[in-house]
């Protein structure tokens, strides 16, 4: 599989976002989002915010919140730990924020640090209160991201789009 | 080198640096630095406080500050929450936010939990922390001399700006603030949509 071929489903969900009003996209890079941060930051409606942990975009998401507007945290599986107690924030506030996480420690592994907190992701969101949208095959990807959207748009609940290994392809060792 | 003696008390200090906080955005760590501020605008909707999630004080300030540009916003916090989070003063810089100010009320301690010392009593230099992360504006208020030319860094230099207060360990201000969340959030939310 090409590059290209590989990151086809990107400006799709780019534009999903961006048509759903969502404006920030904080983010540790990560081999799962590098492309739809590229595109983001050539994007005029859309602005990339480089953070030092994933937390802090929890806190930049519920922040652009108070003001009304979107963003989307943007990370790997293993960020989802690093934000669990922000999420307070977000449970006890009602921050309907939107996430995107690319998996890690999921589906063709190699890496045996990536599985504790890959495996640990749903149950982690899921105890603090983030619905989860998963996507395995291309064709969950839009109505999974549109879910995730509305969960976190007009639904008012706290969201994440979690895109699979069997979908992003696992990284080779 | 050692550091002066501070001499400040906290419940003094903000009044002074905001003598107008109608036009403000604030956002606040937990324990002592919340309650200066909520006693400084009357716990108003121009203000959403914390008293959990330690660390999230200065990157919700630059979520606000980003997504409101035609705002000024001021994060207030203590030594020990930014440094929980010292990353996002990097973060910060990178963004360079023409409208953020954060304010770190340092007392040297953990009041909220017992006054138990604190790293900037020890070695740790708080302005050369955010000299290193890269803002644009930065100072330390320690004597009470310093404060109208603090109150005028806020007001006049480029942010995103810095200033480190040191203060004595003596108590914040006594002053009891809504600490439901999503009341919170939705007072400062209906009120800044109301404004636009």
């Amino acid at each position: 599989m090409t590059d290209t071929d590989k990151n086809a489903w990107v400006p799709d969900l780019l534009n999903l976002f961006v048509d759903a009003g969502v404006t920030f996209f904080p983010y540790i890079p990560d081999a799962g989002n590098a492309r739809l941060i590229e595109l983001a930051e050539a994007h005029n409606e859309a602005r990339p915010v480089l953070l030092t942990s994933e937390e802090e975009g929890v806190a930049v998401c519920a922040g652009a919140d108070l003001v009304g507007e979107r963003g989307v945290l943007c990370m790997q599986s293993s960020g989802v730990g690093n934000c669990a107690n922000f999420l307070s924030l977000v449970k006890g506030g009602g921050f309907p924020i939107l996430m995107m996480v690319s998996m890690r420690g999921d589906y063709g592994e190699q890496n045996p640090w990536q599985y504790p907190m890959g495996q640990a992701v749903e149950p982690v969101l899921h105890a603090m209160g983030v619905l989860t949208f998963r996507v395995e095959r291309p064709e969950d990807l839009k109505t999974a991201a549109t879910a995730a959207l509305s969960a976190s748009g007009k639904g008012g609940q706290a969201a994440a789009l979690i895109l699979g290994q069997k979908f992003l392809g696992a990284k080779a060792f | 080198m050692s550091k002066p003696t501070p001499t400040l008390d906290r419940r003094d200090i903000l009044a002074t640096l905001f003598p107008s906080t109608d036009d403000i955005l604030f956002i606040t760590g937990l324990a002592g630095s919340a309650r200066d501020a909520a006693g400084l605008t009357n716990d108003g909707d121009n203000l959403f406080t914390m008293a959990g999630a330690m660390g999230a004080a200065v990157p919700m300030g630059l979520g606000v500050a980003l997504a409101a540009p035609e705002k000024q916003v001021a994060v207030v916090t203590g030594d020990g929450e930014l440094l929980m989070n010292i990353g996002s003063l990097a973060s910060v810089a990178t963004m360079a936010p023409g409208n953020l100010s954060i304010v770190c009320i340092d007392n040297g301690c953990h009041g909220e939990t017992g006054g138990q010392t604190g790293h900037t009593s020890n070695r740790t230099d708080l302005v050369k922390m955010a000299e290193g992360a890269g803002l644009a504006s930065i100072m330390v208020l320690e004597t009470a001399d310093q404060m109208e030319a603090a109150a005028k860094f806020l007001a006049e230099t480029p942010a995103p700006r810095f200033l480190q207060v040191r203060v004595t360990d003596g108590p914040p201000t006594d002053f009891k603030r809504n600490l439901n969340p999503a009341q919170c959030r939705t007072r400062f939310r209906n009120a800044y949509l109301a404004s636009r």
